[in-house]
């Protein structure tokens, strides 16, 4: 090895001006970028906006928030009025959805069902990212023991079925809406966290992370300005297919009669409500269901798409 | 190998120790005890049963007594059936839980992995997507909505199967289905991914070079390899159809565990509440550790010490 490189080495140095030759002008552009470079994002994006059915789930979930925003307000009905003469009418021109055993719209009660299930299904997930992404992205960073530590508790407390935590809360302390929610992110933020812990480990140790912390960043800069910036893809991926999961954590929970107090009504709790005299009334329960499990299905066939569209490798 | 199977279950028994412990002092944060729900108790009477069950001892002596009546077994007794042990509750119900679980469990199985199989071997094709269909499906549909469907449409309208009741084999039908639809749908997507890995593999090629006949190409070959992810999601399952059995159970009036917890938190039978979740918290922690050990029992080359997840 040492002795060939020697040998050009010596070639190279007695070169003559007739080893050389102009290129030709059709060569001399072939280094001139035609097309107009496009980030990774944008990339991403056009991706997302070619695959039909994740656009169609996109444009259902966006359609289900706006009807959430506004539903309860063009009836003329609030969620929460008795009619004791108009109880568990058929769907009409009057009440849309029909009414339920106290007489209450069904529309207005349905997105504002809507509305709670999407609060919570939202509010739970930003708080599992940040989290997740704070405590991952200490034990991604640091590793060695401090990694080794965390991520046992991290496990130990994952072992414990959420469900079960989330019940014994809801038992416990009073039941609402910040309960529910701080019962779901005890433990749903380590999922996100080992996801952000194993993307850290592998970007911690790329070539131009190296070049940053020779040129003095430090580790803040490090991790906010080059590794998790690089993480979102699967980071934004976790946290669509979470929103779901805390949607449905919620209509069980709202199910077995832990969720929101009456009257306030969540999709689950409304399906619960209307169990009991369903053979009768199917509209009491066909609503909410529908709804429930449109919202459900869209942000997980919004999410595949996403992940196709970030992380083009992983199609097959 | 002993020294990882003795690994895992340090973690777990550290686990099951930390919801016991949430458990009682969550409980204990209550106000209320057992007795205090039943009329006027004359004072001496009140403390010979303080004195019985400990309660006019510290918290701390009352938290090891606690932890050692748990490891024999022992619950303590029911705030709303009078004078019950919550682990004779517990047994009583158990069977009928147990029957639903486990037939929801093979059933989930056998159903998924051939679903799985049929939209691998015809990648696609019309099967292909109508079997992803109905997995995307079978995951965002919740089990109560549609155990509430199945019951509405097949016993109800109908007349296929009794609306409640669970005796005979016919009953099994509707919550069974509405049990699995979701670990079906997970393991149908598991296994259609992984066999579409195996069978581009180099040793599939081999066996069709070598001139095996399909049968034995797919049980020897492809399904035993193609089923791996299956076995990681074992656990999950459990939990997922343990869960599910609550709510399942309530619709289908089957008298198992977990009608009994949705009661026990109805009421607000505390002690009760805290039996069955811990049982349940034994029984979930089990099988995820049953889980981790069938995957290395399966597929040796899972590298025993250096695997992080689990």
């Amino acid at each position: 090895m040492s002795l060939e490189s020697s040998a050009a080495a010596k070639q190279t140095a007695t070169l003559t001006p007739e080893d050389f030759s102009k290129i030709s002008p059709a060569d001399k552009n072939s280094e001139v970028i035609h097309r107009e470079s496009i980030s990774a994002w944008k990339d991403a994006w056009q991706r997302l906006l070619q695959n039909k059915v994740a656009m169609g789930a996109l444009v259902l979930l966006l359609l289900i928030v706006l009807a959430a925003i506004i539903g309860p307000r063009i009836s003329k009905y609030s969620y929460d009025t008795n009619d004791l003469l108009a109880t568990n009418q058929k769907p009409s021109a009057e009440h849309w959805f029909g009414t339920d055993d106290l007489g209450r719209d069904m529309f207005v009660r349905t997105w504002m069902g809507a509305r709670i299930s999407l609060i919570v299904g939202l509010s739970a997930a930003l708080i599992d990212l940040l989290i997740g992404v704070i405590y991952g992205g200490i034990m991604g960073y640091f590793g060695g023991r401090v990694d080794e530590i965390m991520n046992k508790f991290s496990e130990i407390l994952y072992a414990i079925p959420y469900l079960l935590v989330t019940i014994l809360l809801l038992v416990v302390f009073e039941p609402g809406l910040g309960t529910i929610i701080l019962a779901l992110t005890i433990t749903g933020w380590i999922n996100m966290s080992w996801i952000v812990r194993g993307e850290i480990m592998q970007l911690k140790n790329r070539e131009y992370v190296l070049a940053s912390r020779s040129l003095g960043a430090g580790s803040g800069r490090l991790l906010f300005r080059h590794l998790l910036p690089n993480a979102m893809g699967p980071i934004i991926v976790t946290l669509t297919l979470s929103v779901p999961n805390a949607i449905f954590s919620e209509a069980f929970l709202s199910f077995l009669g832990l969720g929101v107090q009456a009257p306030v009504a969540s999709l689950g709790s409304m399906v619960n409500d209307a169990l009991t005299g369903w053979m009768y009334y199917p509209w009491r329960m066909l609503f909410p269901a529908i709804l429930i499990s449109v919202t459900m299905l869209a942000f997980n066939i919004f999410g595949d798409g996403l992940r196709d569209a970030l992380d083009p490798k992983l199609k097959k | 190998m002993v020294r990882y199977i003795l690994n895992k279950l340090f973690y777990m028994l550290v686990s099951l120790f930390i919801l016991i412990s949430a458990t009682f002092f969550l409980m204990k944060a209550i106000p209320g005890d057992p007795f205090q729900s039943e009329k006027k108790v004359l004072p001496e009477i009140r403390a010979r049963l303080d004195e019985q069950y400990g309660f006019n001892k510290p918290l701390y002596e009352q938290y090891l007594k606690y932890l050692g009546n748990v490891i024999h077994g022992d619950l303590g007794i029911s705030m709303k059936h009078l004078n019950q042990e919550v682990s004779d509750l517990i047994l009583k119900t158990f069977s009928a839980s147990l029957r639903l679980g486990i037939v929801a469990i093979i059933v989930s199985i056998i159903v998924g992995v051939l679903l799985g199989m049929l939209a691998a071997l015809y990648h696609r094709k019309l099967i292909d997507n109508i079997a992803m269909v109905l997995a995307v499906l079978g995951i965002a549909v919740p089990s109560f909505v549609l155990a509430a469907l199945l019951q509405y449409f097949f016993a109800f309208k109908f007349h296929m199967f009794r609306v409640v009741g669970f005796e005979n084999p016919m009953d099994y039908v509707l919550p069974v289905a509405a049990l699995s639809a979701q670990p079906i749908a997970f393991i149908a997507r598991l296994t259609r991914s992984s066999m579409l890995e195996v069978l581009h593999a180099d040793y599939i090629k081999t066996a069709k070079a070598k001139g095996l006949n399909w049968v034995t190409i797919m049980f020897r070959h492809v399904v035993r390899n193609g089923i791996m992810p299956v076995i990681t999601y074992m656990g999950p399952m459990t939990a997922n159809i343990v869960t599910g059995s609550v709510v399942i159970e309530q619709v289908f009036g089957i008298g198992g565990i977990g009608k009994q917890f949705v009661e026990s938190i109805t009421n607000r039978d505390y002690t009760l509440i805290m039996g069955i979740t811990i049982f349940y918290g034994v029984l979930l922690m089990l099988a995820r550790f049953i889980t981790d050990l069938l995957y290395v029992i399966v597929d040796p080359r899972v590298k025993l010490s250096s695997r992080k997840e689990g």
